[in-house]
């Protein structure tokens, strides 16, 4: 259960979280107390006693019946501030350690980073409807079964059992039948998300090809197996609910029977017959909190196993000053990221100004290279040198301000143009912001644009198209002023022609800054641009 | 939203079936919860009164007590066994009515989207079944039975029942109404704060880049606590109508007894029927409570079953239902002014086109990136409707004809082909299930690719395979059809200089039409003549 540590509350969160819990225990102890006080009144107004007598219960029942709503209420209130709290920590938390993490290298990192914010968000459920809701009814139902004993004891055992089995079985059973059927399901379920995804992606030669009807059978059959599967998983499904009924109907008809031959008042006897009941409303939520803390807990796995991710780079303790000259040299370079060294004693030289186009086919070790000469990733061997200096001694923050970084596709972040490019250098001026969009060739684009510099580009830059997406970046790139261009295939997602044309411009821009261009489309290179072409296998 | 969405019970007989099961077993519960009152109003009254035995009502309460807890059972059985049904039918309805709709209509972000409600998304229907449609069941089925016989015994406490009741879902629904804008407000808070995370996580490298990400984790401290006491305001506000349900159920409840206890000190009143008016009233209301409570649960389900009936309502264009297309080997097909506009975009994506394409002839479309060559070729293929202009063959309008119909006469390369789990074989037969290997084999050799197995796995989205073998699969699969035209969009993009010689000719001795987007020298050599497609202002031109 380590990565229910993720969700630990912060200080000055915990004592909420009590008082939420004492509110809850409060709200569910008002509705068990409103049906024990009117059977006692009840069955004692049998007995035609002056209604004076009366007075005190009257006022109980009255009080019992406001108070759950408002307890109810404010425990609500409290309860989601706290988890608000909770989550917004879980959130800064995890983004400090990713900070350290980035770019995580491989695909099922990549996959865990595109599900952590709605993973992050189990930290609200854990504790607004596993958590919180579990302590009140199991608080609420001892304190109840304590009530009960005192009136008569061997009731309050029979009652206590109900409750045990009801806060241990009851779940246990719930969310065993569950994981059951999750595992039953798994295969079928992504069988038909695998099968949905494929024939959605492929729509257009579906189409074309006029094989809509074979796609369709061939989604319906493996759809049969996911439904046949989810049907026989039903039978097991409401069985922890179904115990749970029979619990709290159990203890009612055993203080039935254990009362019925005591030696106590009418009024008592009431009171131990009734009472159980009304823990029906307090234990109900037991198996939907079990069967949600399944879920939430795979969540916060997902989260955690991102989190344990070790750090790709260590920054060295007593960092060396940054060199003042640019050459970089790469020695005996060693790399890799899970699996073996995809570079295996690369050496090169690249000089200040220098042009290096490096090719190869995707698998042969380009991004690990653009990795290693921005410091994301330790080298396993050998040495990466900028003006004699190996990288490793320098911090990461001063390598990455010499070397700069554009990838297949930058983030392109959802606010205007202008704060996306501030990102680089803040503070600069307008002028040098249209500077660096014309020297990137977006400048007449942006300018037609009603809103110029504040146009929002959307989530991911959705606003712009591929091609002007990558000249943003640049641009940004550009605006930061980097005396080495790391480009890391640039042209990946960009039609032949759109590419060709970005190369072209990215070269013209540069100026003196020595240019690493990582491509498997040399072809798409200007051809007037000196260069040193390695080719990586 | 409507508490049950008759579109639900229309679209999945699943759905019809479920809920007729459902009022069965509210039917019987009712029935259920108005003996065990009975019998326990009846066993302690006589315990007190009499001081008589009490197995016999023992034993008939252990009985309701095993039939409530299958009834329970039942309805979570039934409940999950409707949502595999109707969600399966749902999800084919759904793909089959988007495929239907084109790709054009999916492309983009809609196609993802479609993607996460059909696997994750209907996936919430399951608490929509399983505890929320059970609970609204039970709430229309249960109070009337519950009400309906405390009157048989004692009229004052089940009007005061019969009055409250209804005050409930009257006042959520005032304090609902006015609370709805504050809580778009939260939820448009919360969803502010959930993407500005996402943001920032998806852009950490970045900020790294620029030196910026140590900066970040105080900065997602700083924007939720702001956020954070914006919707708490709000939440105030929202969990009022949640506490005008619990306050009136439990203040009724406590009305109650209050008066029955009041009765019987006067005599008016009998303990036995006190007791059982006193055991029935909170049941009156528990199931709206239920509902209430469930509501938050099924939330997402509803959202997805509204976003499923969208899809499904977007009426499918109108097209003709000619089958007679006329045979493109003999006649020439024409473009006349064709111009295509994409939803939300200013500028269109072709404007004013013209073409003539002869039996036989080999064209290749150049032009500008973007000045619309591929929208040409989706034009020709139904996928778009022109806003003006028409394509014309043999004296019809394409869109007279039977889109089905019209597509045999052609067969189309993408500029990046959708491949299918399966092997190569299974692709390069998409458009001829029935074809056989040799003439499989032959296809590939024509389109350059004999060197591809058959059954050579193409992995998801034809991962196994590189882009050059992937054009030159679907290159087969287009050849191995028998439509008269072929609609290449940059069939050799990725190809070797021989590999690509090799398709050019394999291309011309096929005899047919070729329509084809083309920038490669060599491929616009080859062709019979050229058509520039207009360009339109660039601005990166």
């Amino acid at each position: 259960m380590k990565s229910l540590q993720l969700a630990r509350p912060q200080r000055g969160v915990m004592w909420r979280l009590w008082l939420a819990l004492v509110l809850g225990v409060a709200a569910a102890g008002s509705a068990v107390a409103l049906l024990a006080t009117s059977a006692w009144l009840i069955t004692a107004a049998s007995a035609q006693p002056p209604v004076l007598l009366l007075m005190v219960p009257i006022v109980a029942v009255r009080a019992f019946g406001v108070g759950r709503g408002v307890f109810r209420y404010v425990e609500r209130l409290v309860g989601h501030d706290a988890a608000y709290r909770v989550l917004g920590e879980t959130r800064a938390r995890i983004t400090g350690r990713l900070e350290k993490l980035a770019p995580l290298g491989s695909q099922r990192k990549g996959d865990l980073l595109a599900r952590l914010v709605l993973d992050v968000d189990a930290v609200l459920d854990l504790w607004l409807r596993v958590l919180l809701p579990v302590a009140v009814a199991t608080v609420t139902a001892a304190a109840t079964v304590g009530l009960l004993a005192l009136l008569l004891p061997t009731a309050g055992a029979a009652v206590a059992l109900a409750v045990l089995i009801a806060c241990t079985v009851v779940p246990w059973l719930t969310a065993r039948t569950a994981e059951r059927a999750e595992r039953n399901l798994a295969g079928a379920r992504g069988d038909v998300a695998a099968t949905t995804t494929e024939s959605l992606l492929t729509a257009a030669d579906v189409v074309a090809f006029n094989a809509i009807d074979s796609v369709l059978d061939d989604f319906s059959r493996r759809d049969a197996h996911l439904a046949a599967a989810e049907r026989r998983s039903a039978w097991s499904a409401g069985l922890g609910s179904a115990l749970l009924a029979l619990c709290v109907g159990g203890a009612s008809v055993a203080a039935l029977v254990l009362g019925s031959t005591a030696n106590i008042t009418g009024a008592v006897f009431a009171v131990l017959v009734l009472t159980p009941l009304a823990l029906a409303d307090v234990l109900g939520g037991i198996p939907a909190a079990a069967q949600l803390a399944i879920r939430v807990r795979a969540s916060l796995d997902r989260v955690q196993e991102l989190v344990d991710t070790p750090a790709p780079v260590t920054e060295p303790t007593k960092p060396l000053p940054l060199p003042t000259g640019r050459d970089l040299q790469v020695n005996l370079l060693r790399a890799g990221y899970d699996g073996p060294d995809v570079l295996d004693g690369l050496s090169l030289d690249m000089p200040a100004g220098s042009r290096v186009v490096i090719t190869g086919p995707s698998g042969s070790g380009k991004s690990t290279l653009a990795s290693v000469l921005l410091r994301f990733l330790e080298p396993r061997g050998g040495e990466v040198l900028l003006d004699g200096v190996d990288l490793a001694k320098l911090e990461g923050d001063q390598v990455r301000s010499v070397v700069g970084l554009l990838t297949q596709e930058s983030h392109v972040f959802d606010t205007s143009i202008r704060e996306n490019l501030l990102l680089a250098k803040p503070g600069v001026s307008d002028l040098q912001l249209w500077k660096a969009l014309y020297r990137a060739r977006l400048g007449l684009l942006v300018e037609k644009l009603p809103e110029g510099l504040d146009t929002m580009v959307g989530e991911h830059g959705a606003r712009l198209s591929g091609g002007e997406r990558q000249r943003l970046a640049f641009a940004r790139l550009l605006l930061a002023d980097r005396d080495v261009l790391v480009l890391d295939e640039p042209t990946e997602h960009l039609d032949e022609e759109t590419g060709r044309a970005l190369l072209a411009d990215l070269f013209a821009a540069a100026g003196d800054r020595t240019v690493v261009l990582l491509t498997h489309r040399p072809e798409l290179m200007p051809t007037h641009v000196p260069r040193q072409l390695v080719c990586l296998t | 939203m409507k508490p049950l969405d008759p579109r639900l019970l229309k679209r999945a007989r699943g759905a019809r079936v479920f809920l007729a099961a459902s009022v069965l077993i509210g039917v019987a519960s009712g029935a259920l919860i108005i003996v065990q009152a009975v019998l326990l109003a009846h066993g302690i009254a006589g315990v007190v009164l009499r001081g008589s035995g009490v197995t016999a009502v023992a034993w008939g309460l252990a009985a309701v007590v095993a039939g409530r807890a299958l009834l329970v059972w039942a309805q979570d059985v039934v409940a999950q066994r409707a949502a595999a049904a109707v969600k399966s039918t749902l999800r084919r309805q759904v793909l089959e009515h988007s495929l239907k709709l084109g790709p054009v209509w999916l492309s983009g972000e809609r196609s993802s989207a479609l993607t996460t409600l059909l696997t994750k998304g209907l996936d919430d229907l399951d608490p929509y079944f399983a505890r929320y449609l059970p609970q609204l069941v039970l709430a229309s089925t249960v109070p009337a039975g519950v009400i309906g016989w405390m009157a048989t015994g004692d009229l004052i406490a089940a009007g005061t029942v019969l009055i409250t009741l209804p005050l409930i879902p009257i006042f959520m629904a005032l304090i609902g109404w006015v609370t709805q804008a504050r809580s778009r407000q939260r939820q448009h808070a919360l969803a502010v704060l959930a993407h500005h995370f996402a943001d920032v996580v998806g852009g950490l490298t970045t900020l790294k880049l620029f030196g910026r990400a140590k900066s970040q984790e105080p900065a997602v401290r700083r924007v939720t606590d702001q956020h954070r006491a914006a919707s708490m305001g709000s939440l105030r506000l929202a969990f009022l109508s949640s506490f005008a349900l619990e306050l009136l159920a439990s203040l009724s409840v406590a009305l109650v007894a209050v008066g029955v206890g009041l009765r019987l000190v006067d005599g008016k009143l009998g303990l036995e029927t006190a007791l059982m008016v006193l055991i029935l009233a909170p049941e009156a209301y528990l199931p709206l409570r239920q509902v209430g409570m469930q509501f938050h649960a099924s939330a997402d389900g509803v959202a997805a079953s509204e976003e499923v009936f969208r899809v499904l309502e977007t009426p499918l264009p109108a097209r003709g239902e000619r089958t007679d297309v006329p045979d493109l080997r003999v006649s020439p097909l024409y473009l006349y002014d064709v111009t295509v506009s994409y939803p939300g975009r200013d500028v269109p994506a072709l404007e004013g086109f013209d073409l003539e394409l002869r039996p036989g002839e080999v064209v290749a479309l150049t032009g500008p990136s973007g000045a619309g060559k591929s929208t040409a070729l989706a034009v020709l293929l139904g996928f778009v409707e022109p806003e003006r202009g028409v394509v014309v063959a043999a004296g019809s309008a394409a869109d007279e004809f039977d889109p089905v119909a019209w597509r045999r006469q052609f067969a189309w390369v993408p500029q990046r082909p959708g491949l299918r789990l399966g092997t190569v074989a299974d692709n390069v037969r998409l458009g001829r299930p029935d074809a056989s290997d040799d003439e499989v084999r032959l296809a590939l050799l024509a389109a350059g690719a004999a060197d591809l197995l058959l059954d050579k796995p193409v992995g998801e989205q034809g991962q196994q395979l590189s882009g050059g073998q992937q054009r030159r699969v679907a290159l087969a699969r287009a050849l191995l059809t028998d439509a008269p035209v072929l609609l290449l969009d940059e069939p050799t993009a990725g190809l070797d200089a021989d590999t690509e010689a090799s398709v050019i000719t394999g291309l011309r001795s096929s005899g047919r039409t070729v329509l084809m987007v083309a920038h490669r020298p060599a491929l616009i050599a080859a062709a019979d003549r050229t058509v520039t497609v207009g360009a339109r202002e660039l601005v990166n031109a």
